[in-house]
């Protein structure tokens, strides 16, 4: 059997790892900042409640960072187990993009562990301190990687020759690269967007049920606030990163669009099905693609028909994967509005169930968006590894067995979300350990 | 030592860190399996989740830290292990999911016996994930890997007489140097009797890597003798015997509830074999291809020991400070203190000015979309960037969330 025979399962089995990956990445990235603004709060106002609030956040997060620990050990394993062809050639010009990354989730690690156990343990300046490295590493973690993910979209900084990297300059091809930052942006956004409403979501369904104390009001408002604020910003984000995407990768774009051929004045369709080179069953937006991309109503897009039929990636689910995005994000970034535009006339949390509700729905969108977004970007590069140099079956393992290994790795990690559900429930259902010993607050000077 | 061996020196050092401290986990689920029934059974199982608390998660970055380094400096060399060796990594990979997971699940447990579930199921892989990693070492020192995407034979490149040797001495060495840390804990908590049995552990466990270790002296004779030559003659033998000796100091000193000396030299009878095996099989890194050869071209080899030299100047203090405050028993059980202040709001608590926050944010939220969205240069949309993440740090005080609470 060749090595291109197990592409298709190799593919899966990273697409399953980074499903259950991500997620936690972005309570890598904005839960230790959000935990440390409740306990600023706390610091500043001396409110008992804050304390508590951030004491029981900072239990979820270890477990999430433990999970999140090893799941991301399995990807950086997976760079070896299913594209060895991939890290054996480039490994010289990305791998510095987590060598770095390393140190960042040491330090995340470090700081996660002296802050969690130290609760009551350090006084609490110390405490607060430790915190800030834990949450500047939950965000130059994330930078390191995506910029691996920016250079692979966009790679620069070496020299092919005989199939040999010549040449490499390694800082150049990740931090010089002007691809990355929007991903960063995007993926950062989405990170609070993803925690802001799974925490307000778990809270609304307490809500629901009844519980609703000035805890968890305070629990609901807190994160919800910064998803709120962080989803509309978000979709000038993504516009921003479709008309680097229309410049740095046009067949990605015409993927998105379902755009078979070159097209002047081209529409935007929503919804529908992308076969024999154009969209059937959608709605069509007259030159609002043109305008979108290139900021003119009559300018040219290059379609799918501008490189040869084996450089196109599948349109169908790289097209559906950006609608969902785009169409879930805007939900949620309306939602947001509707509460801000809310909170700013009545100066209080909403009445009716339905917004508690849609909260309870928010979380879940989320991540739906989330997936869908990286499905995007990731689907949407294919047939390429690396944009227009290797091609994905050039990276692909020799070794057999890849379909059993996906097999088992996906009951395993069907095992892991029970798992993580199971403690999430149970941590919200437990008290924390009683305090009874005297209060020892010198907080006078931080008033 | 030449440039293109350096970055492979940090690696070597970061497996003898992973091997002894996240070595010392694995063996704390491999005395949690054998732990056995019964209310002293128990309080082993729960002593050994103690133990590993605060640091558990910083030990296991250390892996990470091997691999990255290995990919970015010898990437084909990289390439080759991996996917010859993928059964026994995916082996390795499956552990080390099952370990971290019931690290995270154990926080929530309120029985015994959902502790005894999770931990039967999971110390499991605490004994399957160093073997994997030991069994992949014997395959790089016996030579069966050679240079290419898969060539080399699925089964036999891990599945051979060095490869379980060293699989078997990974989980002993992980089960020694764990039964050490523990009873040194239990010394420091004063629990003589917890202490007492860590301690026959310790020693039982420190014989048998011992003697597994001398075996393994006589299968590598057979089995790679390339390997033999170099751990016999040179340094590779002065290497040998270092690590024959630390490893006899620890045994002694565990023996003698010297503790706190034995946490130097059991760390150290692992970094001596381990660089053994590296001085043996230098200057090769597999058959056919030296160090030198596997290295990446030069500007990356610098990047990279640019990086490991900064982020060791970054994270050396911050680690000492964690076991600092672990070792010094600042973690250890026993009610946190009460943060005091009191509970509801403040009487004296002003909305603060969130109109003028809006403004701001409303403000910053045009110049982000005229900047970011209707410009088209670089500097522009930097700036678009600054003013949409400055419009949402107005825009938290603008809504005031904490105000919302008391409504």
């Amino acid at each position: 059997m060749s090595s291109s025979d197990y592409l298709v399962a190799a593919r899966q089995m990273q697409a399953l790892s980074f499903a259950v990956h991500i997620p936690l990445v972005c309570f890598g990235i904005a839960f230790p900042a959000i935990i440390l603004f409740v306990e600023w709060l706390w610091l500043r106002t001396g409110d008992e409640l804050y304390w508590t609030l951030a004491r029981r956040w900072s239990r979820v997060l270890v477990a999430l960072f433990a999970v999140g620990v090893v799941t991301g050990t399995i990807l950086s394993f997976e760079m070896g187990l299913l594209w060895p062809g991939f890290t054996g050639t480039f490994g010289s010009v990305f791998g510095l993009g987590f060598a770095i990354e390393g140190f960042s989730f040491f330090a995340e690690a470090i700081f996660a562990g002296i802050y969690v156990y130290g609760w009551g343990r350090l006084s609490p300046r110390a405490h607060f301190a430790a915190g800030i490295p834990m949450a500047v590493a939950g965000f130059t973690g994330s930078l390191t990687v995506i910029s691996v993910n920016g250079w692979m979209n966009h790679p620069t900084g070496f020299t092919m020759r005989d199939g040999q990297v010549v040449e490499v300059r390694p800082v150049e091809a990740l931090f010089g690269n002007s691809y990355f930052w929007h991903e960063l942006l995007h993926m950062y956004l989405a990170g609070y967007m993803v925690t802001g409403f799974l925490l307000a979501g778990a809270y609304a369904v307490g809500r629901l049920r009844g519980r609703w104390g000035r805890y968890e009001r305070t629990a609901l408002a807190i994160p919800l606030t910064i998803a709120a604020l962080a989803a509309p910003v978000q979709i000038l984000v993504g516009d921003w990163a479709a008309r680097a995407v229309a410049t740095a990768q046009p067949v990605k774009l015409a993927a998105l669009e379902g755009l078979g051929t070159s097209t002047a004045g081209a529409p935007v369709h929503l919804l529908g099905w992308y076969t024999h080179g154009e969209v059937h069953y959608g709605i069509a937006i007259p030159r609002l693609l043109s305008l979108l991309a290139s900021h003119n109503p009559s300018a040219v897009v290059p379609g799918l028909d501008s490189v040869p039929a084996d450089s196109v990636p599948p349109v169908n689910v790289v097209r559906i994967a950006f609608q969902l995005m785009v169409g879930v994000g805007s939900l949620l970034a309306a939602l947001g509005v509707v509460f801000l535009i809310f909170q700013a006339r009545r100066h209080r949390l909403p009445k009716t169930r339905w917004f508690y509700r849609a909260l309870v729905a928010a979380g879940p969108l989320a991540v739906l968006a989330l997936l869908a977004g990286w499905t995007t970007t990731e689907v949407g590069r294919q047939p390429w590894v690396v944009y227009g140099v290797m091609r994905t079956a050039e990276a692909v393992t020799g070794a057999g067995g890849i379909p059993v290994g996906y097999a088992v790795l996906a009951l395993v990690y069907i095992g892991v979300v029970a798992a993580v559900i199971w403690i999430l429930r149970r941590l919200a259902s437990t008290p924390l350990a009683p305090l009874d010993t005297p209060p020892a607050r010198t907080m006078t000077g931080l008033r | 030592m030449s440039l293109a061996e350096l970055p492979l020196l940090f690696a070597l050092i970061g497996l003898v860190l992973y091997t002894v401290l996240g070595g010392a986990d694995f063996g704390a689920g491999f005395w949690q399996l054998t732990a056995g029934r019964g209310s002293n059974a128990e309080r082993i199982r729960e002593y050994a989740h103690h133990a590993i608390g605060p640091v558990w998660e910083a030990n296991h970055v250390w892996l990470i830290f091997v691999l990255t380094v290995v990919w970015t400096a010898y990437p084909v060399a990289f390439g080759s292990i991996a996917s010859t060796l993928s059964a026994p990594l995916f082996l390795a990979a499956i552990g080390i999911i099952l370990r971290g997971t019931a690290y995270a699940l154990y926080s929530g447990v309120q029985t015994a016996r959902e502790g005894r579930r999770i931990d039967t199921v999971f110390a499991l892989s605490s004994i399957l994930t160093p073997f994997a990693l030991g069994t992949m070492v014997g395959g790089i020192a016996s030579y069966r890997v050679p240079v290419g995407n898969a060539q080399g034979n699925p089964v036999s490149s891990w599945l051979n007489p060095t490869s379980i040797l060293l699989g078997a001495l990974a989980v002993a060495v992980a089960a020694f140097l764990s039964s050490a840390y523990l009873s040194a804990d239990a010394h420091r908590q004063g629990d003589a009797g917890l202490e007492q049995q860590f301690r026959w552990r310790a020693l039982g466990a420190g014989v048998v890597s011992g003697a597994v270790a001398l075996a393994g002296l006589a299968v590598v004779r057979i089995d790679s003798p390339t390997i033999y030559h170099g751990l016999t003659s040179g340094a590779g033998l002065v290497a040998v015997i270092c690590s024959a000796l630390a490893g006899l100091a620890t045994l002694a000193l565990v023996g003698l509830h010297r503790f706190g000396p034995a946490r130097y030299t059991a760390p150290l009878a692992v970094a001596a074999i381990i660089a053994g095996w590296a001085l043996a099989q230098r200057p090769d890194f597999l058959p056919g291809l030296t160090i030198t050869q596997a290295a990446a071209p030069r500007a990356t080899l610098i990047a990279v020991t640019v990086a490991v030299l900064a982020g060791a100047v970054l994270l050396f203090p911050a680690l000492a400070l964690l076991f600092q405050l672990q070792l010094r028993g600042r973690f250890d059980p026993g009610p946190p203190a009460a943060p005091g202040g009191h509970t509801g709001p403040p009487p004296d608590r002003r909305p603060g000015k969130p109109r003028l926050y809006a403004i701001a944010a409303g403000g910053c939220l045009l110049a982000g979309f005229g900047l970011l969205t209707i410009a088209d240069a670089g500097w522009a949309h930097a700036a678009g960037v600054i003013c949409l993440l400055a419009a949402i740090a107005f825009g938290v005080p603008a809504t005031a969330p904490t105000t919302l609470a008391d409504t």
